[in-house]
This record gives structure tokens, C-alpha cells and sequence, in this order.
């Protein structure tokens, strides 16, 4: 079943990418099956992240930029994430209205997706969507995240290239020299660049941009997703940082150094659905109740979940698996 | 978190009415009925609606429609929704929709029809219950 599906999915079948990102987005072994067997054919598409804060416009300049790559030939997928109800984990996931110009193409496949209690920015199952599009055939992957602020740069870990959109207004240049999001951007964008004060703001991410990444000169540029001003030019940044990425012969560190970043937040989204399927609900309520009543420090109580956690496990699965990477390490051949 | 399996909706209006005060309130009360609801926005073909429901991977779509076209773009988003493979999902309706009109939905394949007044708890309950089922 799930090789029918891959097989699907690798003919560029919609309903079977539509179907595999909702088997990712539950989880569990098929999901990982199914991904790992997709993932050998993700080399050819180009993952793109777009980020900047709520109502800079990115719902809208994906749309433009999707229709642009289409007009360059090429196929699209878009990844649009908008965040859940921390209190009905329902959500309301409206980017699509931003996105009418390829809402009749159907070589542009469109996926909505809640963030589910993710923090920066990102939807738990986003990487894996990103997967299915790429083995579908998607020559490029538009990513969208959540409105973001100032510190949430996880998208750097995820995607080749991240674009951050700015608009005018939105603070001095001290904005700038804050650290987080600004530096993480591989293309910066003044979008609505029709209003008052986009130079300005261009200005001030150039000083910002000065010192190129890794040999790559960041490009500060001028878009109005309304006129569709800049589209072409940031299409073209897009497809530069692409031909960079592809001849950088010093990638090895860098690489090495997201996929560990990509281990360890698997393993943290891993120990957390483990923590809170096993925590034994009476105990937490109690730690609760000593918290609100002041007896407890928040902290302290974390960190007696954490120790009931490991207590409870020390003849359950962990221990298991911990033999099995033992002989993983002995080179048993257990594992591929 | 993963694990869970979350109800997603698809809101949308098909046709030239713009009025979409009602569709975005539905879909704020599903939202806080736990849901993940997509919203398309107005004037939506019936290809463009089929095609975010197939995108998508919803479980449930509600229609809007306040312009009394109601019989004919419904008929032609059930057609679509049928050309994808889609006809096992649970559609809903809202809007202006004289009663006599009802009955001719549900042929088509329109599960249930909320008209004015219609309370959002039980539209939420009805998809609870409903979602799934249908053949």
C-alpha cells in the first residue's frame, strides 16, 4: 500500500501527494516508510522559505512568484503554514485567497497547513510535505511560514534558500541590528514597496547585507506584489542563490551542520509526543495544583515529570532501543 | 502534535456573490470547534473548488451562496468534485436556499443545508457525526 502510494505520488499524481502530506501530517511508521522512500528522488527541486511578520504580504508575492516560475516553465508546489488555536487546535487557514493568480493552473499544487502547536513558524509535518513535493516533480517549493517576529529562524534549518519580507513602517534601523531573523536571510524583500519609506528600509538592510554569507552577496530588492513590481527580479535572486548553492564546493560543514540541527529537532518533536502520551495525567494534575498554589516552582515540577518519565521507562521500550543501537554500533545489521 | 487525525473543512464560494460575511463566520465557529478549516475566498469556480478539496485532502466542504444560483454552481461543483474521485465527501451548504430547493440538493449529493439562523453548534455537531460516513 505504501509502495502504490509512493509510486503515485513519483508519477506527480495530485491526489496521492494530497493524500501522502496527510498521512504525514499524522505520523508514525507508514508516514516514515513512505518518506524514506521518497527522499532519494527530492535531489532535483528547490526548496525556497519565505518569512517576515503577519500581513507583510507573503501569502501574495507566493502567488505572484508561483506565476512567474510557471511563466519560466517550471513547475511549483506551495507549502502555506498559518497557526493553530493554542486553545481549540483548530485553525483557519486562509493564504489561498491570496493566491487566486494560480488558482486555476493545476501544475501549481497548493497545501494549507495548521502549525499545530510548532513553534517558529513551521507545521510539524512540513519537512515531509516538502519531500512528497519534491519527489512529485516540483521543479521549485514555496514555503510559507506563519507570521513571524523576530527570533523564529527554524526555517533556515528546513529550506535552500530563505527570502525575508519586509514592509515600510516598521521600525528604525535599530530594528536592524538586532540579531535573529535579518541575519538568517539569504535575499532580503521590501515588499508594498509602493508606500512611503521602502528606501529607507532598503537602505538600512543594506548596511545590514554589507558582509556577504559564505561568498554570497545579499540582495536587498523592491517589490509591490499589487503591480507585480520586483517579481521578476526576485525570481531571478531566487534561481542566482540556486546556481550558487550548486557550485559551492565548501559545502560539506554547512551541511553537515543543518542535517544535525534537522536530527535533533526530530528527536525533540519525538521525545515530546512520547512525554505527553506516557505522562500520567493524575501526576500532572497534582504537580499542577502545587504549582498554582505556590508550593511548587514550575521548574521543579518539570523536572519531576522528566524524572517519573525516565523512571517509568527504565524497563519499557527505551532500554530496548538503546540494545538495538548498541548492536547498530557493534555493525549488526539490523538497521539499513 | 502528530498522531491525530484533525477534521479539515474547505469554505468556499462559488460564483459572483461576494458576500462573505456568513462563510467567514462559519469558519471562525469551526475553527473554534477544533477544526482546520481552509478558506478560498469568493468568486471561486467550481474547477478551482474542486481542485483545493483534492489539494487539500479535506474531509468536508461548505458552499455559500446568497445569489439564488445555488442549483446550478452546486450541480457543477458536484460534477467536478465526482471528475476527481471526491464524491465520497461530506458537502454542506449555507446561504439563501429556499426550502423547496432542499430537497434537490440532497439528490445531488448535499448532505445538509443551513440556512439563516442556523445555529454554528450545530453545524459543528453535524460534521462531528456525519464526516466519514457517507457512501
Amino acid at each position: 500500500m505504501i509502495e502504490q502510494l509512493a509510486e503515485a505520488v513519483l508519477a506527480g499524481q495530485p491526489r496521492a501527494m494530497a493524500r501522502a502530506i496527510t498521512m504525514a501530517e499524522i505520523g508514525g511508521e507508514q508516514a516514515s516508510q513512505l518518506i524514506a522512500r521518497l527522499r532519494p528522488s527530492t535531489r532535483g527541486g528547490h526548496l525556497v522559505g519565505l518569512t517576515g511578520s503577519p500581513g507583510a504580504g507573503k501569502s501574495t508575492l507566493i502567488g505572484k512568484l508561483a506565476r512567474e516560475f510557471r511563466n519560466r516553465g517550471k513547475s511549483v508546489g506551495v507549502l502555506a503554514v498559518d497557526p493553530s488555536s493554542p486553545v481549540s487546535g483548530g485553525a483557519v487557514l486562509g493564504d489561498r485567497v491570496r493566491m487566486q493568480d494560480v488558482a486555476t493552473d493545476r501544475g501549481v499544487f497548493v497545501r494549507s497547513m495548521a502549525s499545530r502547536g510548532r513553534q517558529g513558524g513551521l507545521a510539524p509535518a512540513v519537512e515531509d510535505a516538502a519531500v512528497i513535493l519534491r519527489a512529485a516533480g516540483k521543479d521549485i517549493v514555496l514555503l510559507e511560514t506563519v507570521g513571524v517576529g523576530q527570533g523564529e529562524v527554524d526555517v533556515t534549518n528546513v529550506v535552500q534558500t530563505v527570502v525575508v519580507v519586509l514592509t515600510p513602517g516598521m521600525g528604525d534601523e535599530v530594528q536592524s541590528l538586532k540579531a535573529g531573523l535579518l541575519e538568517v536571510a539569504d535575499i532580503y524583500v521590501v515588499n508594498k514597496a509602493d508606500l512611503p519609506g521602502a528606501d529607507a528600509i532598503a537602505r538600512s538592510l543594506h548596511a545590514v547585507a554589507g558582509h556577504p554569507l559564505d561568498g554570497w552577496e545579499r540582495p536587498v530588492l523592491q517589490t509591490s506584489a499589487l503591480s507585480t513590481s520586483g517579481i521578476v527580479e526576485l525570481a531571478d535572486a531566487i534561481e542566482s542563490h540556486r546556481e550558487f548553492l550548486g557550485t559551492r564546493r565548501v559545502a560539506g560543514d554547512q551541511d553537515v551542520q543543518m542535517a544535525s540541527k534537522t536530527i535533533l529537532s526530530l528527536a525533540g518533536r519525538q521525545m515530546l509526543d512520547e512525554l505527553e502520551s506516557t505522562v500520567d495525567p493524575r501526576q500532572l494534575k497534582s504537580l499542577a495544583a502545587g504549582v498554582v498554589s505556590g508550593a511548587l516552582e514550575p521548574r521543579q515540577a518539570a523536572q519531576e515529570i522528566v524524572r517519573l518519565f525516565f523512571e517509568g521507562r527504565q524497563d519499557g521500550p527505551l532500554s530496548r532501543e538503546m540494545e538495538v543501537a548498541g548492536e547498530f554500533e557493534r555493525g549488526s545489521s539490523r538497521w539499513p | 502534535m502528530s498522531g491525530s487525525k484533525k477534521i479539515k473543512v474547505l469554505i468556499a464560494k462559488p460564483g459572483l456573490d461576494g458576500h462573505d460575511r456568513g462563510a467567514k463566520v462559519v469558519a471562525r465557529a469551526l475553527r473554534d470547534a477544533g477544526m482546520e478549516v481552509v478558506y478560498t475566498g469568493i468568486r471561486q469556480t467550481p474547477q478551482m473548488i474542486a481542485d483545493a478539496a483534492l489539494q487539500e485532502d479535506v474531509d468536508v466542504i461548505g458552499l455559500s451562496s446568497l445569489s439564488g444560483a445555488h442549483m446550478s454552481l452546486f450541480s457543477r461543483v458536484m460534477e467536478e468534485l465526482n471528475r476527481r474521485g471526491l464524491s465520497d465527501l461530506l458537502v454542506v451548504a449555507g446561504g439563501i436556499i429556499p426550502d423547496e430547493d432542499q430537497e434537490a440538493l440532497r439528490e445531488i449529493g448535499v448532505h445538509a443545508v443551513f440556512g439563516p439562523g442556523s445555529s454554528t453548534q450545530d453545524m459543528a455537531r453535524f460534521i462531528v457525526a456525519n464526516v466519514g460516513t457517507q457512501a
